[in-house]
């Protein structure tokens, strides 16, 4: 569990005059749960849209299990076992949840570029997306169409296209947000589930999921990582308790 | 209404179809032999579009661009003499896949304003070179002095025409509905409605919007040929920029994302035309409107009040 699956130098992006990313470094070890935490506007969506490919560096690298992968797109790194979940439910309203689960099979089963049988007919694709299903807790609601689920439906189903990429990193922005009480809790206990088994890198503001579920937690102020440590250790760090924790431990 | 329902309802609007040519001579009216023909004939071009509009959200402005090089790939050979029909329409298909290709390679880079706008502008550059080419009429066009030659079938037979219309009007539907579900179909679907999801679930969408845009250019294309030996005239105008709205008004009246609704835009639209212009000069003051209306409140085309939700 000590071997760097992700290794990122001098991450560097700015839009404008507004330094987004400073410099950043960050390693994260296989197998572990790596959080990233910060105040609003820290940089936190902009970091993760650089290791998920939709936004491109100005400098610095990306290397994921040794290989520079710092120019490929994002569909690129999915098969490279990249998954990412978005802050904003980002699903497909007008496809059941069984279907948007699919896709997400198809698109790392073989070429899509089969115009003749019925897609929704495979079973090499409904099996495993099933199996998802069940995972996360939707299985009776595979029928329903996404647009109609609750929205901690939909955040759960978020996770399962994920999954169902049978990703080795999964970068999930702010899984809990916008969730109740009860809805957080199962959330939380379902991602500790997956804890070991995959790494994933959870940026999140809700601290009852950060220090429940991380194994690191690095913090990002200004586009800067100020510190990384175990939970513990971060609690612990002056640095951090002043620009952002403080208050929040305080209360 | 389920499957089944809308699967009767489909067959008896293709009975209907089938029972024209009867009917018309029944009733001593063959001017309806030739209106609903025509009307297919749209319907074909209006269904290819339809599945990069609809199913592939990319509102191309200037799918009438397909219908020319199909009518011209017909014209010119026929004007030097090749009238095999085989060929011809055989070079309406692949010329048109070609110039697809080639639009869309540029085209599908961009997305909204720029996307309507490129095609459109690529279509009005054909437009212009139609209308320059004495060689072929120029903007007065020319007379297509020999039909389509096909052996078996004679194109001079307006009922064989009518039903080999209907054949391939059926035939790409079936197509139509076998592609927008099989795994192509799902990703270009997928891709109009969320692109970030898509690309983050692992597809790149440019190569398979690319193809369904190759496909529908094809697909459209046949439209070309078929309206060309239906006119018996060429004439640039088929690529006129009004052509390619009419097309997408066709689509959005009748319902995007059903592979049918197409179809009955087209009936909808040129037999309103038909009518409202046999009663008054004016007509388009009364057209207009009506299609601003059927905007606003059937969003989900004729296809979604007949049909209800669909697939």
């Amino acid at each position: 569990m000590n071997k760097v699956l992700l290794e990122v130098r001098g991450l560097t992006k700015s839009f404008g005059a507004l330094l987004a990313s400073d410099n950043v470094d960050l390693e994260v070890l296989e197998g572990e749960t790596h959080a990233i935490i910060g105040p609003n506007g820290a940089g936190k969506t902009t970091l993760i849209g650089q290791l998920a490919g939709d936004l491109v560096p100005d400098r610095g690298r990306v290397r994921f299990a040794g290989e520079d992968i710092t120019a490929l797109s994002a569909p690129a790194r999915s098969h490279r076992g990249f998954a990412r979940s978005f802050q904003i439910t980002s699903i497909y309203a007008d496809f059941t949840a069984l279907e948007n689960v699919m896709l997400a099979v198809q698109a790392h089963a073989g070429s899509s570029f089969r115009f003749w049988s019925p897609a929704r007919a495979e079973r090499a694709l409904q099996e495993p997306a099933r199996r998802v299903l069940e995972e996360v807790g939707l299985g009776a609601r595979a029928g329903v169409p996404a647009g109609s689920l609750a929205h901690g439906e939909q955040r759960a189903l978020e996770i399962a296209m994920a999954l169902a990429t049978r990703p080795r990193l999964m970068l999930l922005d702010e899984p809990v947000a916008g969730m109740g009480a009860e809805e957080t809790q199962r959330m939380i206990a379902f991602l500790s589930t997956l804890k070991g088994g995959k790494t994933l890198i959870l940026v999140e503001h809700d601290m009852d999921a950060v220090f429940s579920l991380a194994d690191r937690v690095s913090v990002l102020v200004y586009g800067r990582i100020i510190a990384t440590g175990t939970p513990q250790e971060v609690r612990a760090n002056a640095e951090v308790r002043h620009a952002y924790l403080g208050e929040e431990i305080a209360a | 209404m389920n499957s089944r329902t809308r699967a009767i309802v489909l067959a008896s609007g293709l009975a209907l179809l089938a029972a024209v040519p009867p009917l018309a001579g029944l009733l001593d009216q063959p001017f309806y032999l030739d209106l609903v023909r025509r009307v297919m004939i749209f319907a074909i071009a209006a269904l290819s579009l339809n599945l990069i509009l609809g199913y592939g959200g990319m509102i191309s402005f200037g799918h009438a661009a397909y219908l020319g090089i199909g009518a011209y790939a017909v014209g010119v050979l026929a004007h030097y003499g090749i009238d095999n029909g085989f060929l011809q329409w055989a070079l309406a298909i692949g010329a048109s896949a070609l110039v697809a290709l080639a639009i869309g390679a540029v085209s599908i880079r961009t997305s909204g304003v720029y996307f309507i706008m490129i095609t459109l502008a690529f279509t009005q550059m054909l437009y212009y070179l139609g209308i320059s080419i004495e060689e072929f009429g120029g903007d007065d066009g020319m007379r297509l002095a020999v039909k389509s030659q096909f052996g078996l079938i004679d194109l001079n037979n307006t009922i064989a025409f009518y039903y080999l219309v209907l054949a391939i009007l059926v035939l790409f539907l079936f197509l139509g509905h076998r592609l927008v579900n099989s795994r192509f179909g799902m990703v270009i679907r997928a891709a109009r409605s969320n692109e970030a999801r898509t690309r983050s679930i692992g597809f790149s969408p440019y190569p398979y919007r690319l193809a369904a845009f190759v496909i529908a250019g094809a697909m459209c294309g046949l439209a070309g040929a078929l309206l060309v030996n239906h006119t018996a005239y060429l004439t640039p105008e088929f690529m006129n920029w009004t052509r390619s709205g009419e097309l997408m008004f066709m689509v959005i009246l009748g319902g995007i994302a059903s592979i049918a609704g197409p179809v009955l835009g087209a009936f909808a639209l040129l037999f309103l035309e038909d009518a409202l212009s046999g009663w008054t000069e004016h007509w388009q003051l009364i057209l207009g409107p009506l299609l601003v209306l059927s905007v606003l409140f059937f969003k989900r085309g004729l296809a979604g009040l007949l049909f209800g939700k669909n697939e």
